[in-house]
């Protein structure tokens, strides 16, 4: 991964140097490694990007996946492709609260399309954009599993189910107060608002 | 009220830890099993029960445990499949989320029927607060000893690991769940060998559904043939049916196989019937993938019996007048909705969920949501629907995985039984999305 990645992000050398897991999230990784044999630890991969990417900022950047390569003993060009093949992984830099609408079949039956579009209205960007504070992504999501309870958004790990518009402002409000990181990781989810 | 072997005690306060799971029965599958039963014997159990495979495909889970390959000094793997992502299905998600134990004693007590060390449980990556509920039990299970050296002081030693996802609902497919779990890209392998040949790092391997290992926790405890005395036919024991659309009652029921699907749809005991007063429109009974169906043919088969939740009399008639029980995800629809608009989400999502590696499947299932949207923005010509009906034939058959039939079914059942819709919108020019007031009116009450 010596000189570009998926278009515009490029590999800095000093911004390598500074990846390195904190304490804590070393000892998830640990962790996590040792539930395969020692000979197939890149089985590892998976879970140990879903550390790296709540770790580094949300996103993977290619030095963030090097570094990943550099643990797991693989190739960067093995994080790329498993990194590019999976949604939850993201590619280049979003919000800290990245809102992912499903649209699929129930969520649509239930008003999913109104949902994306009171986001929309109320944050000033469109599907795919993030907000100019930096605080808000909107994306849309295929089927959740949260069928019975649509329509529904997930944000970092928290299923937000039955949304209203009502629903959706105290939402945004909470998290904007909040003002942190969420993460797929975070043990701190919030699936009652 | 259907008897009910799996969620029971979903009500019970904190059934979710082992305490309270443990005082209401829980793990007795497991000190039966492994102080009474040799492993064979319980895998014959499985065999008389009659169970089948609970996430789509129905196939005999004993029969399929019996194909596992057993070499000298090679490890054996058990993988629970709880990469749920077929859309209208969410029944795994509350079984884990509501009695994690169920999962995790199923896991025991088929490892020691398969004869494996280790076992590991795939949940799709946007579960990831259900998979902390998964580890935080698991963690208790190893503390009281039901998991780890030496189970209840026997010879039987067991470790349970969770693997989250990256989001793919191509991994649902147990080869690409493999390849996912060894830490590459989700693209299915191409069978023979099947995974009880060569499985996880080319080991011999059971992949099963969360409930199908579930339910052999009730097949070891009662036996089973009292297990196979429930349902109907080949259709035994009970099933998870998860309930979605414009129906009263939304959720995961647990039904015995063989009640009827007007039982279903109507009773207040399941889906209490049609919101608002509506007519139900159409079925789609066992996930996306599976044939629609008007709602004439869903309550009632072509030879005029009433149809039954089952998978003998959900794929009556074939595929011209019946569909499949599947992966029991059931959307119901009312008289305001436009199946072509559904069927454009159904086909948006193949699109983004196709892996790539068969160009019938990745080029097709873009042609198809492409071909859709024309009707949706009005640009669509009669001889589009024929257009989409020869796509969807070509892809049936032609692919590695499912995944190509399961992108085309759809279309083809909405193109049978609706066809006057597409034809409608073409010769219009216009769409009209006609349930949409009514959804923002709920958005705004509820």
């Amino acid at each position: 991964m010596s000189s570009q990645v998926h278009g515009a992000q490029k590999f800095d050398q000093a911004k390598r140097a500074e990846t390195v897991f904190s304490e804590d999230a070393m000892k998830t990784v640990q962790t996590i490694i040792s539930h395969y044999p020692p000979e197939k630890i890149k089985s590892a991969l998976l879970p140990v990007l879903h550390v790296a990417q709540a770790e580094f900022g949300g996103w993977l950047s290619p030095e963030t996946m090097d570094y990943v390569a550099s643990i797991l003993k693989i190739r960067p060009v093995e994080v790329f492709e498993v990194a590019s093949f999976y949604t939850m992984y993201n590619l280049k830099p979003m919000g800290k609260c990245v809102l992912e609408v499903c649209q699929t079949s129930s969520c649509w039956l239930n008003g999913a399309e109104d949902i994306v579009k009171y986001i929309e209205k109320k944050l000033n960007i469109k599907v795919g954009e993030t907000t100019k504070d930096g605080m808000f992504s909107l994306k849309v999501a295929e089927c959740l599993g949260s069928c019975g309870t649509a329509p529904m958004l997930q944000c970092g790990a928290s299923y937000h189910e039955n949304l209203t518009y009502e629903k959706v402002d105290a939402i945004l409000e909470t998290y904007k107060t909040e003002g942190k990181l969420r993460s797929y990781t975070d043990l701190d989810y919030k699936n009652t608002l | 009220m259907g008897k009910k072997l799996l969620i029971h005690n979903d009500k019970v306060p904190n059934i979710h830890t082992l305490a309270v799971y443990r005082a209401n029965g829980g793990y007795a599958s497991v000190e039966k099993a492994l102080k009474t039963m040799q492993p064979d014997q319980v895998t014959d159990e499985v065999k008389k029960s009659g169970l089948r495979g609970r996430g789509g495909a129905g196939f005999p889970t004993g029969m399929k445990w019996s194909f596992l390959a057993k070499p000298e000094s090679v490890p054996r793997y058990l993988v629970c499949n709880a990469d749920e992502s077929e859309p209208g299905t969410f029944k795994d998600r509350y079984l884990m989320e509501k009695i994690p134990h169920a999962l995790i004693e199923g896991m025991i007590t088929s490892s020691y029927a398969l004869g494996a060390k280790t076992s590991y449980i795939y949940i799709r990556g946007e579960y990831f607060y259900v998979a902390r509920i998964v580890e935080a039990a698991i963690a208790e299970a190893y503390a009281a000893g039901w998991l780890g050296k030496n189970i209840l002081g026997t010879d039987f030693s067991h470790d349970c690991y969770v693997q989250v996802g990256g989001g793919a609902y191509i991994c649902g497919e147990e080869t690409a769940l493999l390849e996912s779990l060894e830490g590459k890209r989700g693209n299915p392998r191409i069978k023979p060998p099947f995974p009880a040949v060569a499985g996880l790092w080319g080991c011999p391997t059971v992949v099963n559904n969360v409930e199908t290992i579930a339910a052999v926790v009730p097949i070891v405890n009662m036996g089973g043939e009292e297990y196979a005395k429930i349902g109907v036919g080949k259709s035994t024991g009970t099933k998870l049916i998860s309930a979605s659309g414009h129906i009263n009652k939304p959720g995961v029921y647990e039904i015995e196989l063989g009640i009827t699907v007007e039982d279903f749809i109507y009773s207040d005991e399941y889906c209490g019937g049609i919101r608002n007063g509506k007519k139900l429109k159409a079925v789609v009974a066992g996930g996306s993938s599976v044939p629609i169906l008007p709602a004439a043919l869903a309550l009632t088969t072509a030879k005029g019996e009433p149809r039954l939740m089952t998978y003998e009399s959900l794929s009556d008639g074939g595929f011209a007048t019946g569909t499949m029980l599947g992966s029991g995800g059931f959307i119901a629809m009312d008289e305001d909705t436009s199946i072509v608009k559904n069927l454009f989400t159904f086909s948006r999502f193949y699109h983004h969920e196709s892996c790539g590696q068969c160009s019938p499947c990745r080029e097709g299932t873009g042609w198809m949501e492409k071909i859709l949207q024309k009707f949706l923005n009005g640009t669509a010509n009669e001889s589009d629907v024929d257009l989409l009906w020869d796509i969807q034939s070509k892809i049936e058959g032609k692919t590695i995985c499912p995944l190509g039939e399961a992108a085309a079914w759809p279309v083809a059942a909405a193109i049978r039984h609706f066809k006057h819709e597409f034809i409608e919108i073409a010769q219009k020019k216009k769409f009209v999305d006609i349930s949409h007031y009514d959804r923002l009116n709920k958005l705004v009450k509820a």
